[in-house]
């Protein structure tokens, strides 16, 4: 079983979580969550190497990896693991912001609690990623849920009972949905008399679900994963969500958390069902093309950071959503971009409000100003991130954007042109519009917030970053430049298997 | 060409940005600004090298003597799909290498003049970061070797434009003013997206060289395609053109421009006259094969530039401030290349006037950057020496400042079109083509062109001659050498511009032509300038009550001018009334309360039915009982009905 490297991404944050249980000390966990988090960064990037290497031997395997083994024999259930090149971005994902969202809860108070959540979630987080099999997906999914109650609840801010109420049954209640189309799935999973299976490269390979099933399971499992990705009109715990949380958890959660709904609509709910994914895709894309929409005009009027930013993540996980749902390769790699372009800069976001909610003790726009003469490094580090949200090139958001756009339209035009008719169309250039509500919500609070005169005169006692937090903004915004400045490399990681097996699954182009 | 000089010439600039904006902190004043002066130095001088030696050495002429368009790198930056990719490269011809010349020149010497203007002021190397940001951004833009490059550039331009207006980002005005001017481009730049994708869908590529060289293919590709009417290519071109407007400040979305002056002077000349905002007739110029397609696109150029000269030299004669008179002007001299370029087109697909037009058009566009800039400049050294930006606190300035003054009647003379400095040749020239694609045309610029001779007098004679206010002790002077270089330098090349043999050089099919001045139009159009120049010196030359008369004749007129027309309160009402009262706000309050309270009352529901029930459960026995009973009275009912 050790012998596949993919197991390590939960071995090790389970290591850590017996690690951090035996911490005496505030430097000991520390010491666990940062050595801890590096080395998951280290596989990450082993796993991306070798990948990478297996690929340009000629390996033409949808998924590396790939290994099994069998949990519980009577259902079928296996713990089965495999990746393709849009897991592997996600693992990078998700143990870059781990990483930075240790350094970001620094000195939280009670850190031993604290850290043993944090890191039970990344255990759901990794765990879902790297598996293949739809229940033990299911388990990973569930596990990351519900540390989110405890983290939200204990050491939130404002109204955290109420949020972290609202954002536990919500996703939960999404949970009921996908657990019955999961099931559905697997009693379709295999033609009449053969073996039922719970694997995804099975599912697939035996397209055997009937087509009735399908739209009555893609519904289902689109909605599912889709409250996690915050689809307008399941996106209220969002906001409430985010704003209560503390800076790690909110950081963890816009960054990763709310892709594995992403992830989910994409390797459950499309890549089973590609007939109903055709057929019913118009709904979602009404929906989630709202929300793109949306979310941008609410941040318009937020005056509390954190709920912009919310909101503005509402937008921005609106188009992931949105892009898959085009059903085009280009606008799919897209969306996989948007993905880790979103997680990353909303991380950043995120870590940089707790920082100043941290030090002013207000998160309102309006009882702040001035913040650039003050604390002039987070300052800088906010028009960076306010930079890449609105889509800066050369920064992670132009790139995934351009691409979404560009595969939209290509398959809104094909659908117009073909006569059917032009919903995509419309809403590809609905999207579009986006990318100027962006401006004017970012740039507003850059406005109101770093520049002009100081607001309040107590702000100029404050201090600017430590290097903790120096460390984990710098990591970010590398990652986020990395991405604008060499969007290639992701790009071909991303379709390097994802277009054959496109090719073949959705019969789409 | 080696890809060593190209690849250097945008390598220097953004190096220095990453340097100067990482470790400038560090650094002293002086060495951020020599720095950045030796950066950009070595930059004009590689600029003109491959300049230079596009236009003289032989290997980039055909035996036909058409300049050949060469690529001299392009690296796959973003496959899309097969065919769409965005690559960067470095593409030189004609138009980009003269933006080469225009760019560095005026880059460099900003820079060296910003060593004197920027004296002291906090932040001194974030400036130099951003003006080195600023000009790989734009040179990037003018060599982009396909359509998704310049889209990248533009929006980086802008985004440094942003950076440079704001940047006195403790007064409300530069913040509220640079976030309207990324705002404005912003939504001008979704056209352009908009157009990209739609010409891409059809044609099936980004790059320039497919589109321009064989055109007539692009035409058949999207033969047949309407949308409401207008063909999609018109869509297309039209769309790319909105992004154009934008950036140069066309009507209706000009509204950025004036306010754009409240960034540093020296940034004013380089970003708002010289270079960025030209950008727009760049990607006219660059796309011009595509736009001669279609009449109705090239129509749409020449009818919004015309409009757009008129309106703004009509605010111009009536503003205060200085550097907003300038603004103006740049937009109606910007709007003069753009009728150009419209005029070119002879709505058959093919070229009037032999192109006149286009040569017109850039060498406009090159005799502004350098007199605009020289007005800027000679403005930024009155401002220095005054301490603001209204004429009303200037005056009798020609006995404390000769040099500034000499400068800037130079630069007032070739804008106004007085030979035998250069606006006078490249206007004429736009006349020329205006008169021969349509008299109406021609005698509207002319008006225009009177106008602007018009205003730029009244400018300087409010300034230099006039009533002179009381400067008390601080007497105004020439300022110090690194600005003074500056300033007589433009000045020299704005006298001497003009005889550029400018159509050996940049021509729309890149073949040489040669220019003749038509004396007809030359004189009556010297002729105009002069009246014009006699009557705002009548006007202005010393203190009387004639403007303040000629005000209240005609006070509507004057108010509507001296507001701008109202745009600014127009735009105010659309953004803050309509759309954020009347969208985002109910939106935001839906989210909350239909939404939010939807799922609230689930909730509530969920919790007054389990309040409801749970008395069941109140563990009396005799209320268990009596249920029991009731229970099993219906049970035994239902079984005895049942049986019967």
């Amino acid at each position: 079983m050790f012998e596949n490297i993919l197991i390590y991404f939960v071995v090790i944050p389970l290591v850590m979580l017996g690690l951090l249980a035996l911490c005496r000390d505030i430097k000991q966990i520390r010491a666990v969550a940062v050595v801890g988090s590096l080395g998951l960064i280290a596989l990450s990037v082993v796993t991306l190497v070798q990948y990478l290497g297996m690929r340009a031997a000629g390996v033409e395997d949808p998924m590396l990896f790939v290994d099994s083994w069998t949990w519980f024999a009577p259902l079928n259930i296996h713990l089965a693991v495999g990746v393709d090149g849009i897991s592997i971005a996600m693992l990078l994902l998700s143990s870059i912001i781990v990483f930075a969202g240790s350094f970001a809860s620094w000195t939280i108070k009670e850190p031993k609690a604290f850290f043993l959540w944090l890191i039970l979630l990344s255990v759901g987080v990794f765990g879902f990623f790297i598996s293949i099999d739809m229940f033990t997906m299911f388990m990973f999914y569930e596990v990351a849920l519900i540390p989110m109650y405890l983290l939200i609840g204990v050491w939130g801010s404002g109204n955290k009972n109420y949020s972290a109420m609202k954002l536990t049954l919500m996703l939960m209640g999404g949970s009921a949905f996908l657990m019955m189309g999961l099931i559905g799935i697997y009693y379709h999973s295999a033609p009449e008399g053969g073996q039922l299976t719970w694997n995804l490269l099975e599912i697939v390979k035996n397209a055997s679900i009937p087509h009735g099933w399908q739209s009555f399971l893609f519904p289902m499992t689109f909605v599912g994963f889709g409250v996690l990705g915050a689809m307008f009109p399941f996106h209220t715990w969002s906001p409430d969500g985010h704003a209560s949380a503390p800076t790690a958890v909110s950081m963890l959660h816009a960054g990763v958390l709310m892709k594995l709904g992403g992830y989910g609509c994409f390797r459950v709910a499309i890549y089973t069902m590609p007939q109903a994914a055709h057929e019913l895709s118009w709904i979602f894309l009404i929906l989630t093309g709202i929300s793109v929409v949306y979310g941008a005009f609410c941040a318009c009027v937020k005056t509390d950071l954190k709920y912009i930013n919310a909101y503005s993540s509402v937008s921005h996980c609106g188009l992931v959503l949105f892009a898959i749902l085009m059903l085009n390769e280009t606008a799919m790699t897209g969306a996989i971009m948007q993905m880790l372009s979103h997680g990353l800069m909303t991380a950043l976001f995120f870590a940089l409000i707790g920082m100043i909610y941290g030090r002013t003790h207000t998160r309102e726009i309006t009882q702040m100003g001035g913040m650039m003469q003050i604390m002039p490094y987070l300052s800088v580090c906010y028009v960076i991130a306010g930079m890449a949200s609105l889509g800066l090139p050369g920064l992670s958001g132009f790139v995934a954007e351009m691409t979404i756009f560009v595969g939209s339209f290509q398959a809104g035009m094909t659908d117009y042109l073909a006569g059917h008719g032009s919903l995509r169309l419309v809403f590809t250039i609905i999207a579009c519009c986006s990318i100027v509500i962006t401006a004017v919500y970012i740039l507003r609070v850059v406005g109101k917030l770093l520049f002009g005169p100081v607001h309040d005169e107590h702000h100029r006692t404050l201090t600017d970053a430590t290097w903790w937090e120096r460390l984990s903004t710098v990591t970010l915004i590398i990652c986020v430049a990395a991405i604008g400045c060499f969007p290639n490399f992701f790009n071909n990681l991303i379709n390097f298997t994802f277009k054959p097996a496109i090719f073949s699954v959705l019969g789409m182009n | 060409m080696g890809i060593t000089l190209p690849l250097l010439i945008l390598a220097i600039p953004l190096f220095m940005f990453l340097l100067l904006g990482i470790a400038g902190v560090k650094m002293s004043h002086k060495l951020a600004g020599w720095l950045g002066c030796l950066g950009m130095g070595t930059t004009l001088v590689l600029a003109y090298t491959v300049a230079l030696t596009y236009y003289f050495c032989p290997e980039f002429t055909a035996e036909t003597g058409e300049r050949i368009q060469t690529i001299v790198f392009n690296q796959t930056w973003l496959a899309f799909t097969q065919n769409l990719v965005i690559s960067l490269g470095f593409l030189l011809d004609p138009i980009s290498a003269l933006m080469l010349i225009v760019i560095t020149t005026i880059s460099f010497l900003v820079h060296l003049y910003s060593l004197g203007y920027m004296e002291g002021e906090k932040g001194f190397q974030r400036y130099y970061a951003f003006l080195s940001l600023f000009s790989f951004s734009m040179l990037g833009l003018v060599v982009a070797t396909n359509i998704f490059q310049m889209y990248i550039f533009w929006e980086l331009v802008g985004a440094s434009s942003y950076l440079l207006i704001g940047f006195y980002y403790t007064k409300h005005s530069a913040v509220a003013a640079s976030k309207k001017a990324f705002i404005v481009t912003r939504f001008a730049d979704l056209g352009f997206l908009i157009g990209i994708l739609v010409l891409s869908y059809y044609s099936q590529t980004f790059d320039f060289l497919k589109l321009t060289t064989d055109s007539q293919w692009v035409l058949a590709s999207t033969q047949g395609a309407t949308f409401m009417g207008a063909s999609v290519l018109t869509w297309a071109l039209v769309l790319i053109f909105t992004g154009g407007m934008g950036k140069s400040a066309m009507m209706p979305l000009h509204i950025w421009l004036p306010d754009a002056m409240e960034g540093p002077t020296p940034v004013s000349a380089l970003i708002h006259a010289a270079t960025m905002v030209v950008a727009g007739v760049f990607l006219v110029a660059r796309m011009f094969p595509v736009y001669l397609l279609e009449e109705s696109a090239t129509m749409i150029v020449a009818v919004v530039g015309a409009v757009t000269a008129f309106y703004a030299a009509m605010v111009a004669c009536t503003q205060i401030d200085i550097k907003r008179v300038l603004a103006f002007s740049t937009i109606s001299q910007i709007a003069f290349m753009m009728v150009s370029l419209g005029v070119a087109s002879n709505g058959n697909g093919d070229v009037c006037h032999h192109g006149l037009g286009y040569m017109a058009s850039m060498f406009h566009m090159f005799t502004h950057a350098m007199f605009k800039a020289l007005l800027f400049l000679g403005a930024g050294a009155l401002i220095h020496a005054v301490h603001s930006n209204d004429y009303t606190a200037m005056g009798g300035l020609s006995r404390y400042m000769p040099v500034t003054r000499w400068t800037f009647l130079i630069g007032c003379l070739a804008i106004a079109g007085i030979p035998p400095f250069s606006g006078f040749f490249s206007k004429d020239e736009i006349l020329s083509a205006a008169y021969a694609w349509s008299p109406f045309m021609g005698v509207w610029m002319t008006i225009v062109a009177a106008m602007t001779a018009f205003y730029m007098f009244r400018l300087y004679f409010l300034i230099f001659r006039w009533d002179e206010p009381d400067y008390g002790h601080h007497t105004p002077h020439d300022p110090p050498l690194p600005m003074m270089i500056p300033l007589v330098f433009l000045a020299a090349v704005s006298c001497v511009a003009g005889f550029i043999p400018f159509g050996h050089f940049v021509t729309w099919n890149r073949m040489p032509y040669d220019i003749h001045l038509d004396p007809w139009i030359a004189c009556s159009s010297v002729a105009v300038a002069i009246c014009a120049i006699c009557l705002a010196a009548y006007m202005y030359r010393t203190k009387n009550p004639l403007p303040e008369k000629m005000k209240n004749a005609m006070p509507v007129l004057w108010d509507w001018c001296h507001h701008r027309f109202y745009w600014d309160e127009l735009y105010m009402f659309i953004t803050h009334k309509i759309i954020f009262n009347g969208v985002c706000r109910p939106l935001a309050w839906f989210d909350r309360h239909i939404i939010d309270g939807t799922m609230d009352s689930f909730a509530a529901v969920t919790n007054k039915l389990s309040r409801v029930i749970a008395p069941l459960q109140s563990g009396q026995v005799q209320m268990y009982v009596f249920v029991y009973i009731i229970g099993a009275l219906l049970l035994g009912g239902i079984t005895v009905l049942c049986l019967i």
